[in-house]
């Protein structure tokens, strides 16, 4: 039986995802039985993935404002003046589902989604970075996947010319049936001309620009929005196909007619394509709108409402216009070779009207679909405490803990993936994947850098959410602040397990928490970002796993003279300063997982006055010119830090004793947060006393010289050596 | 020197070639659609990187078949200068403009990274502000770059001195059977050659990315340097 013949009742409506509540309410609302096409709207808005109904409650509690912030959450992606007149418009987006089922297809169309964001409110994109999360590089899928999600990353972003400049990437059993793919994309627009989506002006022309609609990737919302069991492969048919070079197209072509005035709002059609698309268009703008999908450009014959209001084909837009300009914008499409179709109008009705073939298909108020959408306030459990981080002992001493470090999968160099990514197109890249701790680019015809990062421990998470969520956003502020920029806001894209579990809640509300105090503290908003739920995975037996909880924050900062800038490559001499308190603090240490094989402890304390304090001196000698080359602490700790900027630099330095007191392995590997290394060429000395007057700690650490890494005991490891380390890991996975 | 950028649906290095023209010549790249049939007077046309119209068929094959491409061949004819980066290179190659063809990467991944090049003739309008030998690094992307040709052809190229660049290591030396400086594969290393008349250059890597050192270096500026030089008129 095809979906077209199916009886509508609260069974279907089950297995569209509703709720026989939720149910009841589409009954309250409509007076009547829905028509398939009704529910299918219904269901697909009301879906966590559209509805964000678990997470509403929450997400209202983080800090969104600031004197830069043009538009925060609530439009297609957040807005941040960056000066000259300029904006950049950032999101970041998951999509995790798809790239477990299809990851090749997945992973491309989660790139061309993201990019829709942000072209449809008038910016050139001008970067890409993506956070991946695997599972335990031992699992024979892990490998296929990685190859499918790096390939379609590259196959997208390199044909759409936009680079992808930086991202990151873990492993962990806990991503085995569940990768994460969150893919973000920066763009630059004039602050007088972006593009909004709230709909405006009765009577004007409904436009759908772009791709063909065809039956791909009906109910991906839904989908999206639902554990996976084992039969979760079979569920391929719901993911969509891309096309960059349409995308391509469809950039130029939009940016083309956004130079000129024809355009009222404008919005992609991403997850529930049409349906969400006209639905929130019109909603935002209080008015109604009438569809005739026989003027939809379909791609293939016979397609119902249904399928045509589900659809998430990619690479298409949807567009209120001004009907004086509908020739001119008509043109602009045609020259590009792209669909332009008139397919209805706005209306007073405060209705979305759909008619096909004579009939009208649906007919549903808009006001009570949003308003009377579900928000639930899920049931929160108390937090587990984490688990005891055990005694400490060191088996194998500093030199070989470094080594095994450098070359685990969480630490190894991503070469092997950033090789598979054009990261130069528009030759605007002053520091590619590797440079530095954030990803600049330049704008093209300013002096203008951006600094890009997306950062998230998850074992930290999973130990303390709400030290995870604050350490989550204040890396990447370290991240940026690092190479010189001033943070200016965050995009977040949250990826939890199933909602409904009060332990699962628990991990998200707290992780909120922690990330909205980091923000507040550190003045760096959230101007936009995605939830993803049910993030699990159904094994034969009944039982679940959930992924760790990963807050993935996606960062941008900004500088004036984009010149100023530093990387973390080491300088040929000169001395390596170490700014901030060092406690040896172990606990879900690299160190631990890699040496002594746990995953025990607290995740580290993250001191937000002291990130403040010891950020802003840092960034202050930067602009200075002080600064030869910054790197944060983070992963793996101090000699980890210290072996990347010799690796980065192809120079070696002389490591001065710790004589703290700590136990050599803490004070070497330990993850205290809030902690910088700085190259200085000239006058440490009188850097370090300006720290000292500003309450920041800071010590020279090593001497800056040769062709190794000279430990406190006297041994020497080549740089040779630890690349031959740092590079073994990728290469060893995927080509062997 | 007047120049030209030829823009097909789905290019998109167009405008990293155009700050290279820009900053050497102090006027902006005339931007050439696919679709024109005529061109204004130029002294140099340059076909640049992307995908043109997805590169869904062999790269290039689609791009060669444009109403451009007419033009642009007829430029050649009347002894035009023309480079062609990265998938230019293809277009030239599947217009017949150029010898060879571009294959499929080696390792058979798409390929983003820095190489180093070896100059093999300063004898070209492309090449004069190098020395023969001189070494220069450059970005790479491209997922099609390996050069293949028939033997006679090899010959001929080899015997004219019609290589105008091979992948090297940083320290110059070339070896075909090394992955790691031959990255793609190419028959001799071969990265970029020239057309009997001398005029006609394609090269897969992209000396228009390395023009400032903001962004890492100038490596790629002795070849528009050299351009401007030799077209000025």
């Amino acid at each position: 039986m095809t979906a077209a013949q199916k009886t509508v009742d609260a069974a279907l409506a089950r297995e569209f995802g509703l709720s026989d509540e939720e149910y009841g309410r589409v009954l309250t609302i409509m007076g009547r039985t829905p028509s398939l096409t009704e529910l299918g709207v219904f269901s697909v808005m009301w879906s966590e993935h559209c509805s964000y109904k678990s997470s509403r409650k929450w997400l209202r509690t983080l800090p969104t404002t600031a004197p830069w912030v043009i538009h925060g959450p609530g439009e297609n992606a957040g807005v941040v003046d960056i000066g000259e007149g300029l904006a950049a418009i950032f999101k970041m987006e998951s999509h995790n589902h798809p790239s477990f089922i299809e990851p090749y297809q997945g992973a491309a169309t989660g790139v061309g989604g993201i990019l829709r964001d942000v072209f449809t409110m008038g910016a050139r994109p001008v970067a890409n970075l993506n956070a991946l999360r695997f599972g335990s590089p031992e699992n024979p899928r892990t490998r296929q996947i990685v190859d499918g999600v790096v390939r379609g990353i590259g196959g997208y972003g390199n044909c759409v010319g936009v680079p992808t400049v930086g991202g990151e990437v873990n492993f962990h059993p806990a991503y085995d049936g569940n990768p994460l793919v969150n893919a973000m994309t920066v763009g630059v627009a004039r602050q007088d001309r972006i593009f909004l989506s709230a709909a405006a002006g009765v009577g004007n022309p409904v436009v759908y620009v772009g791709s063909k609609t065809g039956r791909d990737g009906i109910h991906g919302a839904t989908m999206s929005s639902a554990e996976f069991d084992e039969n979760a492969l079979a569920k391929r048919p719901t993911v969509q196909v891309g096309d960059p070079f349409v995308e391509k197209l469809l950039i130029e072509a939009c940016l083309e007619l956004m130079a000129t005035d024809a355009i009222v709002a404008i919005q992609d059609m991403g997850a529930a394509g049409l349906t969400s698309s006209s639905v929130e268009m019109a909603g935002k703008g209080g008015v109604g709108i009438d569809l005739d999908l026989d003027a939809v450009p379909q791609r293939e014959p016979g397609m119902t409402a249904y399928e045509m209001m589900l659809s998430e084909s990619q690479e298409r837009m949807l567009m209120v216009l001004k009907p004086e300009r509908t020739e001119l914008a008509r043109a602009v499409f045609e020259k590009w070779e792209l669909d332009f179709a008139v397919v209805g109008h706005l209306t007073d009705t405060g209705r979305i009207v759909v008619r096909h073939r004579g009939a009208v298909e649906a007919d549903i108020p808009l006001d009570p679909l949003a308003d009377q959408a579900p928000i639930y306030d899920r049931p929160v459990a108390p937090l587990a405490a984490p688990e005891e981080l055990g005694p400490i002992h060191d088996p194998i001493g500093l030199e070989q803990s470094l080594l095994r470090l450098i070359g685990c999968p969480d630490l190894a160099s991503r070469a092997w993936i950033w090789n598979q990514y054009d990261s130069a197109v528009g030759g605007q890249t002053v520091r590619r994947p590797g440079g530095a701790d954030a990803a600049v680019v330049k704008i093209e015809g300013s002096e203008i850098g951006l600094a890009l990062t997306t950062d998230c421990t998850p074992r930290y998470c999973r130990a303390n959410p709400r030290s995870g969520g604050a350490q989550a956003v204040a890396e990447a502020w370290r991240n940026i602040t690092a190479t010189g920029a001033k943070p200016l806001a965050v995009t977040d894209n949250l990826n939890f397990g199933n909602p409904e579990k009060p332990e699962i809640m628990a991990q998200f509300v707290a992780a909120i928490e922690g990330m909205g105090e980091a923000c507040r503290v550190l003045d760096f908003p959230v101007v936009s970002g995605n939830v993803s739920l049910y993030n699990e995975t159904r094994n034969p037996d009944g039982s679940t796993q959930a992924i760790l909880p990963t807050p993935a924050i996606g960062a941008l900062g900004v500088l004036s003279d984009v010149r100023k800038t530093v990387g973390l490559a080491l300088p040929k001499s000169g001395v390596l300063v170490l700014v901030g308190e060092t406690g040896g603090h172990l606990g879900q240490s690299l160190w631990l997982r890699e040496v002594l094989g746990r995953e025990t402890g607290d995740a580290p304390v993250v001191d937000l006055e002291r990130e403040k304090r010891n950020g802003d001196f840092v960034r202050e000698r930067i602009a200075a010119g002080e600064v030869t080359a910054c790197h944060d602490l983070s992963d793996g700790g101090l000699l980890v830090a210290v072996a990347e900027m010799a690796m980065a630099g192809g120079v070696g330095c002389v490591l001065q004793s710790a004589e703290t007191g700590i136990r050599p392995e803490a004070f070497w590997f330990g993850e205290d947060q809030a902690r910088y290394l700085v190259a200085i060429e000239g006058d440490a000395d009188a850097l370090i006393a300006r720290a000292k007057a500003q309450s920041v700690s800071a010590r020279v650490i090593a001497t800056i010289g040769g062709d190794g890494l000279t430990l406190p005991n006297g041994a020497t490891i080549s740089i040779a050596r630890l690349r031959s380390a740092n590079e073994a890991f990728f290469p060893g996975l995927m080509e062997a | 020197m007047k120049t030209g950028i030829v823009v097909f649906p789905g290019t998109n290095r167009e405008r990293d070639m155009a700050i290279a023209l820009h900053g050497v010549t102090g006027r902006k790249p005339e931007m050439l659609w696919h679709r024109d049939t005529t061109l204004p007077d130029l002294d140099l046309i340059v076909l640049p990187g992307g995908f043109s119209y997805g590169d869904y068929l062999r790269c290039g094959a689609m791009a060669a078949h444009s109403p451009i491409m007419r033009e642009v061949k007829a430029f050649a004819e009347r002894g035009g200068h023309i480079l062609g980066v990265c998938n230019g290179f293809q277009i030239l190659t599947e217009a017949g403009l150029l010898p060879g063809a571009l294959l499929r990467n080696g390792g058979m991944r798409f390929l983003s990274q820095d190489c180093y090049l070896r100059v093999e003739t300063s004898e070209t309008p492309f090449t004069r502000h190098w020395k023969k030998g001189d070494v220069f690094r450059a970005p790479l992307a491209h997922g099609d770059g390996n050069y293949a040709c028939d033997a006679e052809t090899l010959a001929e190229l080899e015997g004219e001195g019609r290589v105008a660049f091979r992948y090297a290591s940083a320290g110059g030396v070339v070896d075909a059977s090394d992955r790691a400086s031959n990255l793609n594969g190419s028959v001799n290393a071969i990265a970029g050659v020239i057309s009997a008349n001398n005029r006609i250059c394609g090269m897969m890597p992209h000396p228009e990315d390395l023009v400032d050192p903001l962004m890492g270096g100038v490596d790629g500026k002795p070849l528009f340097d050299g351009l401007v030089e030799a077209l000025v008129r």
